[in-house]
């Protein structure tokens, strides 16, 4: 029995121990089909409807390696400078469980397809960006299982609930994992290190088109296994944390678990060696089962598939299919645009790159473009927690934004508006002008019936001005922008107004 | 030859075929002759767990409105088959000879029997196994044993006794079994009739429930060579929804049954698989039928393969460790069997029932001895070691094959043994396997045909015929010549010997 201790603070816990790390992650793959039959991978759908007798593993029914995941694996493995197997096989690991249509997963051993990498990945610190460099040990591929429902009970979990429903639409999505080797030396950095590693295999995938990540479907899971030692001893052991599934939980995970395993070795215990569940809400985690009495899987070559023996020839056609790494591309486009680490560095945090280089290939001024992305939208995509590129705003958007604005037919505050109109999903920018009515008022009579009213609601303020006190205007020109709700150009409204009274500056 | 008048039954599939395509005999006449015939004699073969005589009398009918309206058909359109009951077929139970597929019908056509029905074949039925195949005498079906035709005390090998029964019994002229140490030819060693493993990767496994994924084989069985590769082909080729399957040409089987010449050919007797352990009559038998060959204007010699003795004990770590992942998914969550789910009980605890109930005796062994086989700490040992005295095997069909053309031997030690006899002796029925199993763990061809009765007890010996991978047309050309001579002989089919039922 795990005795209940409390967290040791994290500068403390870093002061007294050093971290070892080491992430698997997986990934679902972007490809039309499963991993081993036709069906198609896209989200939702009715349950049990994209399946077939080998997806439900039917007897009788038999796998065949979906060659594109094979090829989305094989560019991985490139990008994170593995290399690639002559020829590895497909092996079973059985265990007995429901969402598992043939009691077996069929995924690799001992023979991954990629092995021996390494990934860059650079984490702010208060002296600056420091880089660190993430061993890989192996990516291979395996197929998802299904997806329990547990209706009843108190905690959603299999253990008391009153019976439980299977979806087996995700039987056989191929996944990729990506293992690393133990990650020392980070100390006090770990979790910012952990969040950058997987950061950044998320923008790897994205840019090598693999897959979109995303994220909110769940198609991106980490185990993160964490274990503390004192300076200059053995390695501790570790614990594993299932299923951390967001940037942020990776970096709250190794945090957590610093701190938990910190307060058990300072009380004199024991880490136990164990699978933990994270939990979003409270950024901690609970034990789940010890691996103490850790399952046998029984691995064997998976009989039912031939070996894949990827041609030198196609790895290197492959190699050559492969985008400009992350890290390149990022040092190339703050040259580029010559912005400081820091302005960069928001965008980055912003996951506003792409958007903001496709603004600016769409004709976009390269400082309206990060503009845009990194002040309004940035913070409405941060207080609804989701992603940029989720909110439905697009590049061509900005640019359409930028043409009115630069016409004078929309203000600041206009585009604004046009803004959240589209993130409404009232429709383009065009639409969403027309429907809310949005054009500045350019028309000099109407302006100058506003005018006139506001004047004549405030006659005494209409006498200062004449007077000559001239920065008494600022009272009827915002009577004039209240009237027009905004549309006017206040500059114009000003003028017109001085003009109107026979002023000047 | 017209069959007026003629027992229809009693005709193999290439006369049936040419009579049918002639106009002289109907594909539902004959479908319903045979009908007629299990109804007759089934009820003390049972042969067939499954008869399907409405589909087979609608499929019949089909055949003769298609060639009555001119189109053209396959060489054996309109004849009729029995199918092991291993294979899935859309809608119709799929058992396996076990309790625990009770009342699955699988959604799905194998691709044995999606050809078959191209070819316009017309399936009778399923026939009676051991369960998932595991077992040399059928009396491990959870369904009953099937009996002997030869003597109905006797077995009928296994695990595909019901298709050879079926045959002996001249309930069907074709059968479709499958061998993964030996259940074709060894049935057909025993009843008098004859069945090849095809080339592991010749016949498409897609559908034919697995139990050893790199040992299974499905195969043609008939009452003469001519009709067996006649089924070959007709089942073979390339299939993309089987991984293993050769995306080669199928070899002409046919046009080598037809040649039937074996003048030149070098044919080699395996030292260690005879005399020692084999009954008197299997020998003497066999050696005539050797002797024969000699005659045709064959070339026999002798040659070792030093490590088949080490096959029997390899082959039972790999089978059931890949049969023990293969039958996890009889669990009871999705189809068949579910016991012990009354709301209370934990999933974990009504699987556990669910294959309690479910699977017999020796499918329980097996399970267990693959469970244990491959465990962390054992798989070195055992299933690593298997897989090292299976490339030894394969090697030492490599080194004979450099030498002959095919290889010979008994096909099983003894003639049919009785009921009841072994069955509660597993290393002693795993014994009757020791000469077919070689085949399978390196993935060749071979094939079993009739070579005369054992004079002690009257019962039919089988030759076993062995091919390199591919060449299984080479089984044909020799089993063919052999096979004509001993007609020669005897003036008669062996299998024309059989007792009436």
């Amino acid at each position: 029995m795990t005795a209940t201790h409390d967290t040791v603070p994290f500068a403390e816990a870093i002061a007294a121990f050093d971290p070892v790390l080491g992430l698997e992650t997986h990934v679902e793959l972007g490809t039309a089909s499963k991993m081993f039959c036709g069906c198609p991978t896209m989200f939702g759908g009715a349950a049990n409807t994209h399946v077939c007798p080998v997806c439900l593993g039917l007897p009788g029914s038999l796998p065949v390696v979906n060659r594109t995941a094979v090829e989305s694996t094989i560019r991985m493995g490139l990008a994170l400078n593995c290399r690639i197997a002559e020829w590895c096989r497909f092996a079973r690991k059985n265990y007995f469980y429901p969402d598992m249509p043939k009691d077996y997963q069929v995924s690799q051993y001992d023979e991954p397809l990629c092995f021996d990498g390494y990934l860059d990945v650079t984490v702010e610190t208060p002296d600056g960006p420091r880089e660190f460099r993430v061993e890989i040990e192996r990516v291979h591929m395996e197929e998802d299982t299904g997806k329990l429902t547990h209706a009843g009970g108190a905690t959603g979990r299999i253990h008391g609930a009153d019976y439980s429903l299977v979806d087996y639409n995700r039987a056989g999505i191929p996944l990729i994992e990506i293992v690393t080797k133990p990650i020392v030396g980070a100390g006090a950095l770990a979790p910012q290190v952990a969040r950058a590693y997987v950061t950044e295999l998320r923008d790897l995938m994205r840019a090598l088109g693999v897959s979109d990540v995303r994220m909110e479907e769940g198609s991106l899971r980490c185990d993160v296994n964490v274990s503390l030692s004192r300076p200059g001893e053995p390695w501790g052991t570790r614990s594993e944390t299932k299923n951390v599934n967001s940037l942020r939980s990776v970096e709250r995970a190794v945090l957590s678990e610093i701190e938990r395993q910190a307060a058990v070795l300072r009380d004199g215990g024991r880490v136990i060696q164990e699978t933990r569940h994270f939990h979003e809400d409270t950024g901690r985690s609970t034990p789940g089962r010890s691996k103490e009495q850790a399952e046998d899987y029984r691995y064997f070559p998976e009989p039912d598939l031939v070996p894949v023996a990827p041609p030198r020839d196609w790895v290197e056609q492959l190699r050559a299919t492969l985008p400009e790494p992350p890290a390149a591309r990022r040092a190339r486009l703050r040259a580029e645009w010559g912005i400081s680490d820091h302005e960069f560095q928001t965008l980055v945090n912003a996951g506003a790159l792409d958007l903001v280089e496709q603004t600016i290939a769409a004709g976009v001024d390269s400082a309206a473009a990060r503009k845009w992305w990194t002040g309004e939208l940035a913070r409405t995509a941060n207080d609804r927690g989701v992603e940029l590129a989720a909110l439905g705003v697009t590049p061509q958007h900005i640019k359409r934004l930028e043409e009115l604005v630069g016409a004078g037919s929309l203000s600041d505050s206009l585009a604004r508006q046009v803004l959240e109109g589209i993130i409404a999903g009232e429709g383009d920018v065009d639409e969403v002008v027309t429907s809310r009515g949005l054009a500045v008022v350019s028309d000099d009579a109407a302006l100058l019936e506003a005018i006139d009213a506001a004047l004549a609601e405030q006659p005494d303020v209409a006498d200062k001005i004449r007077g000559g006190k001239v920065q008494a205007a600022g009272a009827i020109v915002g009577a004039v922008m209240k009237a027009t709700r905004g549309q006017a150009d206040a500059a114009k409204v000003r003028a017109l107004l001085l003009e109107r009274l026979g002023v000047s500056e | 030859m017209g069959l007026i008048g003629a027992d229809l039954v009693r005709q193999d599939a290439a006369t049936l075929a040419r009579a049918m395509a002639e106009g002289e005999v109907s594909s539902e006449e004959v479908t319903r002759a045979h009908l007629d015939r299990i109804g007759e004699v089934d009820d003390r073969v049972h042969a067939f767990l499954q008869l399907l005589s409405t589909e087979a009398l609608d499929a019949a009918r089909d055949i003769d409105r298609r060639r009555a309206a001119g189109e053209q058909l396959g060489p054996l359109a309109g004849v009729p088959i029995a199918v092991k009951d291993v294979l899935t077929m859309t809608g119709v139970p799929t058992t396996c000879g076990s309790r625990v597929l009770e009342g699955w019908r699988p959604p799905y056509d194998s691709t044995v029997v999606e050809r078959l029905r191209a070819g316009g074949l017309v399936i009778l039925g399923k026939t009676n196994m051991d369960e998932f195949a595991m077992g040399s005498s059928t009396e491990h079906s959870a369904y009953g044993p099937t009996h002997n035709p030869w003597d109905l005390e006797r077995i009928p090998g296994g695990s595909g006794g019901g298709s050879a029964a079926a045959l002996a019994a001249f309930e069907a002229p074709l059968a479709i079994g499958t061998d993964t140490g030996g259940s074709i030819r060894q049935p057909a060693a025993v009843t008098g009739t004859v069945g090849v493993k095809p080339t592991y990767g010749g016949v498409s496994r897609y559908g034919l429930v697995a139990l050893a994924s790199s040992l299974d084989q499905a195969g043609p069985c008939a009452r003469t060579v001519k009709d067996t590769a006649l089924l070959h082909a007709a089942i073979a080729g390339h299939d993309p929804r089987d991984s293993t399957s050769i995306q080669a040409p199928v070899p002409d089987v046919v046009a080598a049954a037809d040649e039937a010449d074996v003048r030149g050919m070098r044919i080699g007797l395996v030292r260690e698989l005879r005399g020692e352990g084999y009954q008197a009559g299997v020998s003497q038998r066999f050696d005539e039928a050797v002797a024969i060959l000699t005659d045709l204007g064959a070339e026999v010699v002798e040659v070792s393969c030093p490590h088949f003795e080490y096959a029997l004990a390899a082959y039972y770590l790999i089978l059931p460790s890949e049969a023990s992942s293969n039958l996890a998914r009889f669990d009871g969550m999705r189809y068949g069997l579910r016991m012990g789910d009354d709301g209370a009980r934990s999933v974990e605890e009504v699987m556990s029932l669910t294959r309690e109930a479910g699977f017999g005796a020796e499918v329980k062994r097996r399970i267990m001895i693959g469970t244990y086989a491959l465990s962390s700490g054992y798989y070195d040992a055992y299933y690593g070691s298997a897989q090292k005295v299976r490339t030894l095997i394969t090697r030492d069909f490599e080194a004979a094959f450099a030498q002959v053309d095919v290889l010979v031997s008994p096909t099983a030690p003894t003639t049919a043994f009785r009921i009841g006899d072994k069955v509660d002796d597993p290393l002693a029925m795993y014994l009757n396997d020791i000469a077919t199993i070689p085949v399978n763990l390196a993935g060749n061809a071979a094939m079993s045909l009739p070579v005369g009765l054992a004079p002690e007890d009257g019962l039919p010996v089988g030759l076993q015929i062995m091919a390199p991978p591919m060449a299984d047309d080479r089984l044909y050309r020799v089993g063919a010549a052999l096979e004509a001579a001993l007609v020669d002989r005897w003036g008669h089919l062996l299998i024309e010997e059989v007792p009436a039922l």
